[in-house]
């Protein structure tokens, strides 16, 4: 290849040697300035490799001079951010959550902190939006209550979970299995189903509704309300409506009677800051179903509940 | 560290020096074209961000302001919101269009006149023939020892470069925040570090690539002239010795004794010494020809002392040199502008310019975004009846706070509220407060009666309660049981 080169009459250059089919490549000198601008990126990858962790190392790598990490500079930016957030935070933590809603800014930064607080901790059971999943969890964006609506019961619920065995507090009641326990046989069962879904306008009243309604009024009414309406101190459902979390039908109805699920949902207060709770409670009330707080100032909701539950 | 100048291959060293460049002070009225847009666009660069513009209480009165931190883009009575990007993109394209259509008509001209590379290079030699003198004496100090005289013209000149490249830099923060604000609140070190930072970037940009580089930028590193080239034609205007007057050259003393056997140019190389990218345009056409013109300055005045024709050096395309060069005369300037392809760039360049100020004028400034949530797709509410849910994004672009009607249409009995209503309070259709140039975001919740289809196209309008009740729109669609796929 060197054999090749020469000085290119034209330019005065000298040409590279290579040469394509009559076309040659000059060798046209780099400007000097080009260099020194090499040994400044030697001289800038030397300082950088003195600054900040730069070698692997079989346990790590070197640490450099300046002790930068990047899990350092995420926690100085979460601190950062949590100070920033910090007023808000307390605010909501400072506010009775009965009057969030009158103070709508807080309100509305409640919401958005119960919506990222809901992607971490609930959504495993009760979706995404909060629709629930049918059969297993029930949907908090509808108008239908268990345990009540409201922010403040809507918190409580959040705080003392459902059914925690351990916990005194928790909303807790236990609809016996009538048909498992023999309470009622299978006639009788069917019975009741066609009065339930004779209340809930799925069925035509018929003779086997008739007796269906004498079995409600002995074995449900206690818990579930004389025309159905539901109990919300047991977290009764209601049966009247269109909402069935187990199912409307007549074979699903049959089967929550036989042997009810009884759903649990662990307590959140010992895991999750009140402030959280509180946002995450305004989230829910938030999703569509929230409903005003009744007027009479009732007293802690678990305690009512449990004395109309009979549970010892 | 080596030594560039050691590192050397079988022909010379593989690293060039830079040549020295020295510009000789010209007149002419090239020069004094190039005096008056170093003037006109310093004085744009300079004093625009300054202009005061009164938009009202809702709005930055700065004519020209790029507002990053609210996402604003303003110009006199224009706003400009990011999802409007595209204005800027055609602004962009009208810019990229406007250069081809430049270089086709005219060549190198915005390399010439008007890029800031060659405006604040041309600035600084300025400087550099104020503080040195003029070129013999810059070679002079140049190449001298460095007595007490020479340091103190360089510590002088130097701190007048700082000065210019410190005053370019900070004039350009001035477009990014409100100018008489961001100058009280730079000076008492209380700006953003942002603000500190770009001033000290560019200042050194400004200080090494004017001060030092200048013709290295164009020769090395843009990618301008490069595209230029390929974008030329035999009828593009280009700086050109017409070396078949000129050649062969001879002083004026032996054209006398020789009569007839030398041409016009007598050798004095005046158009090297002007050149400020120190190339001899004699060579011919060049990458480091920037056409600024003033070489045609230097050889007209020439031309002029020694009783000869102007002209030796000229702006000139590849056709009318092949046509002087027979003998003949070269069509007037003019007739080389209009041509199909220059005529072609500027009906395009009009017609994006004329297509956005159509579109500027057509433009509402009240906007209706909507989505359906997914999760969950429908509700099922208690007495039957099904809700869906919508996040709705309504954009105020006016700079007045509004007052808005929600409907709804094509979904009988449907009743609606935004969050912190009710069913109980929900109507076919609700009135809500927008805040002046902003987005108000509101979660729409929807009701209607269960029968009905499972899917279900219906309108959702939004439409101002004032003076100008144009609104926005969107069809999308309502979901019932029966839907999950």
């Amino acid at each position: 290849m060197a054999d090749h080169k020469r000085i290119d009459e034209v330019t005065g250059t000298s040409t590279s040697g290579h040469e394509w089919d009559g076309i040659e490549e000059l060798d046209t000198p780099m400007p000097r300035w080009w260099l020194w601008s090499l040994y400044a990126t030697i001289v800038w990858g030397i300082a950088y490799v003195i600054l900040y962790p730069a070698w692997p190392m079989v346990h790590g790598a070197t640490e450099g001079v300046l002790g930068w990490t990047s899990r350092g500079q995420l926690e100085a930016e979460m601190r950062a951010d949590a100070a920033r957030r910090a007023p808000v935070m307390n605010a909501i933590a400072a506010t009775p959550i009965a009057d969030l809603p009158a103070k709508p800014e807080l309100m509305q930064a409640a919401v958005q902190g119960g919506a990222a607080a809901f992607r971490v901790h609930c959504v495993q059971c009760h979706g995404a939006g909060g629709a629930g999943v049918k059969t297993l969890y029930p949907s908090l964006t509808d108008d239908d209550w268990l345990w009540g609506g409201d922010l403040s019961t809507i918190e409580y619920t959040i705080a003392h979970g459902i059914r925690n065995p351990d916990h005194d507090a928790t909303r807790t009641s236990l609809m016996p299995a009538f048909g498992r326990d023999g309470i009622l046989d299978a006639g009788q069962i069917a019975d009741v189903v066609s009065h339930v879904r004779v209340i809930s306008r799925q069925e035509r009243p018929s003779a086997s509704s008739a007796r269906g309604a004498t079995l409600f009024e002995a074995n449900c009414a206690v818990c579930h309300g004389a025309n159905g309406e539901g109990g919300r101190t047991v977290g009764a459902p209601k049966l009247t409506d269109a909402i069935w979390l187990y199912g409307g039908d007549r074979a699903s109805i049959a089967v929550t009677v036989t042997q009810p699920r009884n759903g649990v949902m662990p307590r959140w207060n010992g895991r999750l800051d009140p402030a959280t709770i509180k946002m995450l409670a305004a989230y829910v009330y938030s999703l569509g179903g929230g409903e005003k707080a009744p007027a009479p100032a009732a007293e802690g909701p678990g305690t009512e509940g449990r004395g109309a539950d009979g549970q010892p | 560290m080596v030594s560039p100048d050691d590192l050397t291959g079988e022909h010379g060293s593989l690293y060039a020096a830079r040549k020295g460049v020295y510009p000789k002070k010209v007149d002419g009225p090239f020069r004094r074209f190039k005096w008056a847009i170093m003037a006109v666009t310093l004085a744009i660069y300079y004093a625009t961000p300054w202009i005061r513009w009164d938009r009202g209480p809702h709005a930055p009165d700065q004519a020209v302001l790029v507002d990053l931190a609210n996402r604003r883009f303003y110009m006199f009575q224009i706003e400009i919101w990011p999802h409007e990007f595209y204005y800027v993109a055609g602004l962009l394209i009208m810019a990229g269009i406007g250069l081809f259509l430049v270089t086709s008509a005219v060549g190198r001209a915005w390399c010439g006149y008007a890029c800031p590379q060659t405006v604040w290079t041309d600035l600084f030699q300025h400087v550099d023939r104020l503080i040195d003198g003029d070129r013999n004496a810059q070679i002079r100090l140049a190449n001298g020892p460095w007595t007490a005289e020479k340091i103190a013209k360089r510590t002088l000149k130097f701190a007048i470069y700082l000065t210019v490249a410190f005053w370019t830099g900070g004039a350009w923060i001035m477009y990014f925040a409100d100018a008489p604000t961001l100058t009280r609140d730079f000076w008492a070190g209380q700006a953003a570090p942002v603000a500190y930072v770009t001033v000290a970037v560019l200042t050194a940009t400004t200080f090494v690539l004017g001060g030092f580089l200048r013709e290295q930028v164009c020769i090395y590193m843009c990618p301008w002239p490069r595209i230029q080239t390929a974008m030329m034609d035999e009828k593009s205007l280009l700086v050109t010795y017409k070396d078949w007057r000129g050649e062969p050259r001879g002083s004026v003393k032996k054209a006398e004794k020789n009569p007839g056997a030398f041409g016009d140019c007598v050798d004095c190389n005046q158009c090297v010494a002007v050149c400020p990218t120190g190339i001899d345009i004699r060579e011919g056409p060049q990458i480091g020809c920037i056409t600024c013109a003033l070489c045609i300055d230097a050889c007209d005045s020439v031309m002029a002392q020694v009783g000869r024709p102007r002209g030796l050096i000229d702006y000139c395309t590849l056709d009318d040199a092949a046509t002087e060069m027979a003998g003949g005369v070269a069509p007037p300037i003019r007739k080389t502008l209009f041509r199909p392809r220059t005529l072609f760039y500027f009906g395009l360049w009009g017609a994006i310019g004329l297509a956005m100020l159509f579109t500027l004028g057509q433009r509402t400034r009240l906007d209706l975004a909507v989505q359906h949530e997914r999760s969950p797709l429908y509700v099922q509410l208690s007495d039957g009846a099904i809700r869906n849910n919508y996040t709705l994004k309504l954009r105020n672009m006016e700079l007045r706070p509004r007052r808005v009607e929600i409907s709804v249409s094509g979904l009988p009995e449907a009743r609606l509220w935004i969050d912190g209503g009710s069913r109980e309070t929900a109507r076919q259709s609700l009135h809500m407060p927008l805040a002046p140039d902003s987005v108000t975001s509101a979660r729409l919740f929807v009701v209607a009666p269960g029968a009905g289809p499972a899917r279900q196209d219906f309108t959702i309008a939004v439409r101002a309660l004032d003076d100008d009740p144009r609104g926005d729109r969107e069809t999308i669609q309502f979901d019932r049981p029966g839907t999950e796929p």
